[in-house]
């Protein structure tokens, strides 16, 4: 089989067309505005030629004889009856008209000055310093604007001046295009240089069309309707309308009509050929199609959003990828994606045929595209790809031989990416392995929804096969789930025990004890089995069902989240109770020891173990709250009363003083202010003391409070709104204000600065909320959803910012850090070159180490 | 003992040899024991090293990119009890990258020479000083007299007391600076008549505004001073910035007083200063929200925009806007523009960036599509011809 040999682009060269190369390029001449022949055939000479590409299928372009989506394209061009300006040059033309003289065609400016200009740009550019070059350049061009006479001369310079959008004026009298382009014709190539422009590539005069390129048909297809009627490209439209007027223009010339007509037809043309460039010119009344909306040219095609940099270019589609719901499955390991069947037969990974695994393909290639696990396609040495059917199964698998490709189903174990938007970070793209399962959705590892941030109300995800074998070792090795568990930001593991693991592990090792055949039986659930299992006395301690899954060489001293020491001797988890502190996201203390100390492999494993092994502890023992779990003693709940309504006293002192005017203001504050900031800290404390009344008096056994203590879910705060007061509500960072009218709600009395008028609720969620309380929960509610919707896209704009600017900069191999031209940044990254995504909080763990040498 | 770190010097970074020294002395090792520690922290950090082509850039982009989708809108940081209002959080970041000229919160911690930081009473004094006071806030009210063809200034005899001015000083200050006006004492305050040949109502206007905003005290630009305590030290926070005629009063002690205008910084302390400023406000922002981003990018973001001497922001007229390549800079924003500048220029695009290699199915030089082909074969042929 040959392969494309595909040539390397190098560099790419911009320059002005000229009217010699637009010739030169084209391959027809575009004399009337008719497009199709009575019978839908493309008139020749029209805007629609065949020699233009062709966008029929049947059809061959008479250029090259290539067919349909074989053939690129090819420019044709136009004769323009009266010379025009380009719309987008206009600035330019008028720099040139400016900065020289009108009679014999020089710039205003002596040699030697022009000299010392000229080395202040060179030096600019040899510092690559573009903006200082630029700002030197228009500098220079806008000193020219003072000279009022041509020092080579001496000739009178008159004043240039523009009515927008597209008159010259001269003194106030109009510069006709002929003249404009008469006057650059005299500018010499040592001027353009002088100016910052290039001789070679834009010659000034070319900014003045005589001869307008007209692009090939293939960018501007036309579509056909139902009912057969063709619907023509925005471009075709436009460009009709200039070659109309064009021959309007042409003819009236010929006939010797009146200036004035000339000169109509003329400016029409003007407007014609301005929005086939562009169409949004400040000025210039927008061209519409007859429904009204605006045509599409060729500024539109290329700018914003949905243009063609930032949708076509930098953006590009793919296929071999898939996109469905995502669904939760805790049994799956971390590393891998749960594929439906129907998807698995759809994606195909191709195979090369080798005497080794001819047997296999050819079983692949008689099951078919049907039959799971089958295969789609089979391509031939030559490059011919052939579907299996059933009629053509037979002869494939008779033809298959080494060199050919078979491309055949993914199967279990097979390599994939794994992707959900918005991919804010790296962990947003990682390896998955294929696992085949029933069902419609892709399946994940609950673990593993928070590098992604997907949770599972509907959120879909895009599942990528790399198709060569570079690509699959670069995802396995690179980009795969063992890899990322450490993220670059922080140096601190994104991927962690979660939820009902971390409240399992909690239980488990805090209390819990089986007998010998128990503890077994729960590590099997577990899928583990382990030598040291058989050390197991007739009682076995949750403390020693874990240590099980701990490597027998580790140690390792720490503190779980309430600041108690854990420490693990020689595999053995000897004191401490294991919470978020220590195998949760984030700082999940012991999983990153274990990363440090061993492989991905062992991390990874150890994690997807105690994950299991604290889910099926829950499943054992069973763990469920009911409204009944965050009841309060009644004493506490008399107590929490009390000190809400001392809040409440507290709160109306310092109101009834501020009232007498006693109040004094906090410095920096106005009184009003200080009387806003005392109340808020008054009932901001109250909630605080609730909640810690709350929790000392509810029993440790609480299921509500085991999640709140072991961090699985939920804090100590939560569990006090619920059963005693929900408290302050804020808005913008503020108590909750009222409108023009001085109130919140019209049944509070005007200008009212007590705490339930300005959304203080009292009560908890269980013993119910007052009609206007229930508002103001709802006010912050709102408040939260807006502050999400205002501040994604401003977020979203500063990382586009953020990673368009840095996407260049790499390391290189002298260690310093460079952008794409090579000029340094950092010396060494970071000033000691350590790897963030490697290191342990980015940081070298000194007490470790010396720990450890003490140790021995 | 000093001895054993030496050979290390070139090997480990400096803090962590520093912290070395701290621990090993705290759990008394021995020189040999420390020549393990430090042997085994060199073996660690080679292990942690980065590796060449790693996009860093990306790296630090999605950092800040991922946690500014937490950080909270509110402009205003509502600590309560004597701070200054700063603008805080996501917006606050923005500007910072941005590099505005000036924040809409421009701010300084000034702080004190030794002597006079020994009572609140003598620091009160010193913010005094600071706040700019103008004479519109000890004035009544500003009259235009058209009959007179002069402005009467009434003057309020309280508050000029508390503020410790005298009205004689009031007058000097005002006689110095309104030079084309003469001014004439009276019961109330004093008139201004304009000096100018033809008086009319816009001039007696403008006398009126200028009065109205005679700097009798302080630096301007400050507008509020709060002298505080912060972490054992006396400080005056001030709302407004100037940090170069600060830093000129005798009373200020330059080491510590600084501005959160990093422009200002920039123009008065130098771009070394302007680079610590910005990370100082990135990491203040990061802390306030309760993020967590590693000195490493912020570090890396301030080189970046510092980099070239001048502080350019994250912006198309800034760092996106000075790219080399045309396309580069194209992709990002105004794409038209730049290609039109591109045609008269006649520039080339070498594709030495990543988004130009994007655009032409080409690998990019980042990571593992960095390493090019050593031997070049069939170099040696062409050479021949």
């Amino acid at each position: 089989m040959t392969e494309n040999i595909t040539k390397k682009v190098k560099s790419i060269q911009f320059s002005m067309l000229s009217p010699n190369s637009v010739k030169r390029m084209s391959v027809a001449k575009v004399v009337t505005p008719e497009l199709y022949d009575r019978e839908g055939y493309p008139v020749d000479g029209g805007l629609m030629d065949i020699r233009m590409g062709v966008i029929d299928p049947g059809l061959r372009c008479k250029t090259c004889g290539q067919r349909l989506k074989e053939c690129p394209g090819h420019f044709g061009y136009m004769d323009l009856a009266r010379p025009i300006l380009h719309i987008k040059y206009l600035d330019t033309i008028l720099r040139y008209l400016r900065s020289t003289c009108m009679d014999c065609g020089r710039i205003l400016v002596e040699g030697e000055k022009v000299k010392k200009h000229l080395d202040n740009v060179q030096k600019a550019e040899q510092e690559k310093r573009y903006k200082v070059k630029k700002n030197l350049i228009n500098a220079f061009a806008n000193s020219i604007k003072l000279i009022k006479k041509c020092p080579h001369c001496q000739a009178k310079k008159k004043k240039i001046t523009i009515e927008k959008p597209s008159t010259i004026l001269e003194d106030g009298k109009r510069l006709t295009p002929i003249q404009i382009k008469a006057r650059l014709e005299k500018i010499n190539d040592e001027d353009i240089i002088t100016l910052g422009n290039d001789p070679k590539n834009s010659r000034p005069e070319w900014t003045v069309l005589d001869i307008l390129a007209v692009p090939p048909v293939t960018i501007r297809p036309s579509i056909t309707l139902q009912n057969g009627e063709r619907s023509e490209d925005d471009l075709t439209h436009k460009l009709s309308d200039i070659v109309r007027i064009n021959q309007r223009l042409f003819e009236n010339i010929n006939a010797g009509a009146p200036e004035i007509i000339i000169e109509d037809l003329w400016d029409l043309l003007q407007y014609h050929v301005t929005t086939f460039f562009d169409n949004s010119v400040a000025q210039v009344p927008v061209a519409r199609h007859r429904s009204g909306q605006p045509l599409k040219t060729l500024h539109e095609r290329i700018k914003s959003k949905e243009g063609r940099f930032r949708h076509n270019l930098a953006g590009k589609r793919v296929n071999f990828s898939a996109r469905t719901v995502i669904s939760a499955d805790p049994k799956i390991k971390f590393n891998e994606v749960g594929v439906p069947k129907i998807i698995a037969m759809e994606l195909t990974i191709p195979e090369k045929v080798t005497e080794w695994n001819i047997d296999w393909l050819k079983s692949l290639v008689k099951k078919g595209p049907k039959n799971y696990p089958g295969a789609n396609y089979v391509i031939r040495p030559d490059g011919r790809k052939k579907s299996i059917t059933e009629e053509t199964q037979e002869i494939l698998i008779e033809e298959l031989q080494p060199g050919y490709i078979v491309e055949r189903h993914i199967v279990n174990g097979d390599i994939s990416i794994f992707n959900r938007q918005p991919s804010l970070h790296r962990m947003s793209i990682m390896c998955h392995k294929i696992l085949i399962l029933p069902g419609r959705s892709f399946r994940l590892n609950p673990a593993v929804c928070t590098p992604y941030g997907a949770d599972f109300d509907g959120d879909e995800m895009n599942l990528h096969i790399p198709q060569t074998e570079e690509a699959r070792a670069e995802a396995e090795i690179l980009m795969s789930v063992e890899n990322h568990i450490i993220s670059p930001k922080n140096g601190l593991n994104i991927i962690g025990s979660i939820e009902d693991a971390i409240s399992g592990l909690y239980l488990l090792t805090k209390k819990m004890k089986f007998s010998k055949g128990d503890a077994t039986e729960l590590l099997f659930n577990a899928s583990v089995i382990d030598e040291k299992m058989k050390n197991f006395k007739k009682e076995v301690t949750g403390k020693e069902v874990f240590s099980v899954l701990l490597p027998n060489d580790f140690s390792f001293v720490g503190n779980s989240k309430n600041g108690d020491d854990v420490v693990i001797k020689k595999g053995q988890l000897i004191e401490g109770v294991i919470d978020k502190a220590l195998v949760g996201e984030d700082n999940g203390q012991l999983i990153r020891e274990i990363y440090s100390k061993y492989d991905e492999k062992i991390g990874i494993e150890f994690l997807a173990r105690i994950f299991k092994l604290g889910i099926e502890t829950l499943l054992r023992s069973g763990f469920t709250i009911g409204i009944s779990d965050s009841d309060v003693p009644e004493k506490i709940n008399k107590k929490n009363q009390d000190l809400i309504k001392k809040a409440k006293q507290d709160a109306n002192n310092v109101i009834k003083q501020y009232e007498l005017g006693k109040l004094e203001s906090l410095p920096g504050n106005s009184i009003e202010e200080t009387l806003e900031i005392r109340i808020t800290e008054i009932l901001n404390k109250v909630r605080n003391d609730v909640s810690k009344q709350v929790s000392d008096s509810v029993n440790e056994d609480n299921p509500t409070i085991i999640m709140a203590s072991s961090g699985a879910k939920g804090n100590l705060l939560n569990v006090a709104m619920m059963s005693s007061c929900v408290g302050q509500q804020a808005i913008r960072g503020k108590r909750v204000q009222g409108n023009y009218s001085g109130r919140a709600l019209s049944l509070f009395k005007k200008n009212d600065p007590s705490p339930e008028a300005h959304g203080f609720i009292e009560k908890g969620y269980k013993q119910g909320l007052k009609p206007y309380e229930y508002f103001f929960g709802a006010m912050t509610g709102r408040d939260a959803l807006m502050d999400v919707a205002l501040r994604t896209p401003k977020s979203g704009y500063l990382y586009r910012r953020l990673s368009n600017a840095l996407q260049d900069i790499r390391i290189e191999y002298d260690s310093t850090v460079r952008d794409a031209e090579k000029s340094i940044i950092q010396f060494k990254y970071g000033e000691d070159g350590i790897d963030i995504s490697r290191s342990d909080g980015g940081k070298i763990n000194v007490k470790k180490i010396i720990k450890q040498i003490k140790g021995k | 003992m000093s001895d054993v770190y030496k050979k290390f010097e070139e090997k480990l970074p400096g803090r962590v040899i520093e912290e070395l020294k701290v621990e090993a002395k705290a759990s008394k090792l021995t020189d040999a024991e420390t020549t393990k520690a430090l042997n085994d922290a060199v073996k660690e950090y080679e292990a942690l090293l980065i590796s060449p082509g790693e996009s860093i850039g990306i790296v630090t982009a999605e950092s800040f990119g991922e946690a500014g989708t937490q950080m909270t809108l509110d402009v205003f940081h509502l600590a309560g009890v004597a701070e200054i209002q700063v603008t805080r959080g996501l917006p606050r970041l923005i500007e910072l990258f941005d590099a505005r000229k000036i924040p809409s919160t421009p701010s300084m911690s000034v702080y004190l020479k030794s002597e006079h930081t020994k009572n609140e009473k003598s620091i009160r004094k010193v913010a005094s000083f600071l706040k700019e006071m103008r004479l519109e806030e000890v004035s009544e009210e500003f009259t235009l007299n058209i009959m007179n063809e002069s402005v009467e200034v009434d003057l309020d005899n309280k508050r000029i007391k508390d503020f410790g001015f005298k009205k004689e000083e009031i007058l000097e200050t005002i006689k110095k600076d309104l030079k084309n006006a003469s001014v004439k004492e009276t019961k109330k305050g004093f008139t201004l008549k304009p000096e100018s040949e033809e008086i009319n109502l816009s001039i007696l206007y403008k006398l009126k505004e200028s009065a109205k905003s005679t700097l009798l005290r302080g630096v301007p630009k400050i507008i509020q001073v709060l002298p505080t305590k912060k972490d054992g030290k006396y400080v005056i926070l001030c709302a407004g910035s100037n940090l170069k005629k600060v830093l000129e009063m005798e009373q200020v002690e330059g080491k510590f007083t600084v501005s959160n205008n990093i422009f200002e910084v920039a123009s008065t302390l130098g771009i070394e200063a302007a680079r610590q400023a910005i990370m100082n406000e990135a990491v203040s922002v990061i802390e306030n929200q309760g993020l967590d981003i590693d000195i490493r990018h912020v570090m890396f973001l301030a080189d970046m925009m510092t980099q070239t001497g001048i502080v350019r922001g994250i912006t198309r007229g800034g760092i996106s806007g000075e790219k080399e390549s045309v396309l580069a800079r194209a992709s990002f924003e105004t794409p038209i523009n730049h290609l039109i500048t591109a045609s008269l220029t006649g520039e080339k695009d070498n594709l030495k960036s990543v988004i130009e290699n994007v655009m032409v199915n080409q690998p990019i030089p980042l990571g593992t599509g960095l390493p090019g082909l050593i031997s070049k074969i069939g170099e040696k042929k062409e050479k021949k011809k």
